[in-house]
């Protein structure tokens, strides 16, 4: 039997490809939202990065 | 292009629809259903992101147990006529594919539950994936006729992995909606034994060696247990309402399910198998169907129950 690029086994491959494909897509949306949701809800992330910030620096009382 | 396994009809190659339907995706919808009650009733705010995130993973841990039951039962699978159109006794995914898969997505969903909301959550959800596939599949299915009434605590667990990934804690409300399920999936499942038969008459599940109450005690025996097991289903029932996720909405929707619900379960256990195989087991039937309706009014009254409380009218 020839296989032509059109057997069926072709369309079901192709279908299977593109389905992990869209998954692994919406795997990635979901955890970019995920990422934007946790920093949006926490304090304004300012941590060392080798440079002098005052605003890192402890108020004397 | 080699590497085809080439017949006629295809076969031996699956399609993505294949590996979705190993994932149980009609009761991954229930789990999904009560995973986000779960959600929505649990006191407190979650992001919207995080409630979805936290939803998506209880659903593909579902879907992961799902496809490790089938690795398992692959061999009755072929058997029933309930199951036989799997993909793996179709040959379409072979048991190792399912196996990796289940494998793969519960680690997934487990991981990702934990980061998007908290790891009690996540820890109930790999134990709840752990009770369904080793406590329910490879131990009680083949070896106990209370399988089900055990295993289906697995059912039971999501409305309550959904309260955690809220609270990150246990509280009365959730073990209720748990209890709700566990004590609904008897019912539920004897009454499909009732009526799963093949064209000779001969059980489903006896055919495939699985201890059943039906093919272990007898179907009148089974007819008496699902009679039992609604109607101490009621309390529980009734009783979720008085709690903080209950209200009066909850509380009409129950009283009616729970009345009709005993009313179709005593006809079940008044019913004779002479007359319940004159009429194809029509009773039996509905009540299968009305079952699922009464799992579904009761989540979405708890749901109402929470939509309402902002506007001022929900809850007690």
């Amino acid at each position: 039997m020839a296989l032509g690029r059109d057997h069926e086994l072709h369309r079901r491959r192709g279908g299977r490809n593109t389905g992990v494909a869209l998954a692994l897509g919406a795997l990635i949306v979901v955890i970019f939202g995920l990422t934007v949701a946790k920093v949006e809800r926490g304090e304004p992330l300012e941590a060392y990065d080798h440079s002098f910030r005052p605003s890192l620096m402890e108020y004397a009382e | 292009m080699s590497d085809i396994r080439a017949d006629e009809h295809g076969t031996g190659e699956a399609g993505f629809g294949d590996f979705v339907a190993l994932l149980k995706p009609r009761v991954m919808s229930l789990v999904v259903f009560t995973a986000l009650v779960g959600i929505a009733v649990a006191p407190g705010a979650v992001h919207p992101m995080v409630a979805f995130a936290s939803l998506l993973f209880i659903a593909l841990g579902a879907g992961a147990s799902g496809a490790l039951n089938m690795w398992w039962d692959s061999d009755i699978d072929t058997i029933m006529r309930r199951t036989r159109r799997r993909p793996v006794p179709q040959g379409r995914v072979a048991p190792g594919e399912a196996l990796g898969l289940g494998l793969a997505l519960s680690g997934l969903s487990v991981v990702m539950l934990g980061l998007a909301a908290n790891w009690a959550a996540a820890g109930l959800l790999a134990f709840t994936i752990f009770f369904y596939v080793v406590i329910y599949s490879m131990w009680l299915k083949r070896t106990t006729p209370q399988n089900i009434v055990i295993g289906g605590a697995a059912g039971a667990f999501p409305p309550m992995v959904g309260w955690v990934a809220v609270t990150g804690g246990i509280a009365l409300e959730p073990v209720l909606m748990f209890a709700l399920i566990f004590m609904w999936t008897p019912p539920h499942f004897w009454a499909l034994a009732l009526f799963m038969r093949d064209a000779q008459g001969r059980d489903d599940y006896g055919r495939a060696g699985v201890p059943m109450l039906t093919v272990t005690h007898g179907r009148r025996v089974t007819r008496a247990h699902l009679l039992a097991y609604t109607l101490a289903l009621v309390p529980v029932a009734l009783g979720a309402g008085i709690t903080a996720i209950g209200g009066p909405l909850y509380m009409a929707v129950a009283l009616v399910m729970n009345a009709l619900f005993v009313l179709g379960a005593v006809r079940i256990w008044r019913r004779d198998e002479a007359a319940a195989a004159a009429d194809d087991f029509a009773v039996e039937k509905r009540f299968f169907r009305f079952s699922l309706l009464y799992l579904f009014a009761h989540f979405g009254a708890f749901l109402a129950e929470a939509m309402l409380a902002p506007l001022g009218f929900g809850g007690w």
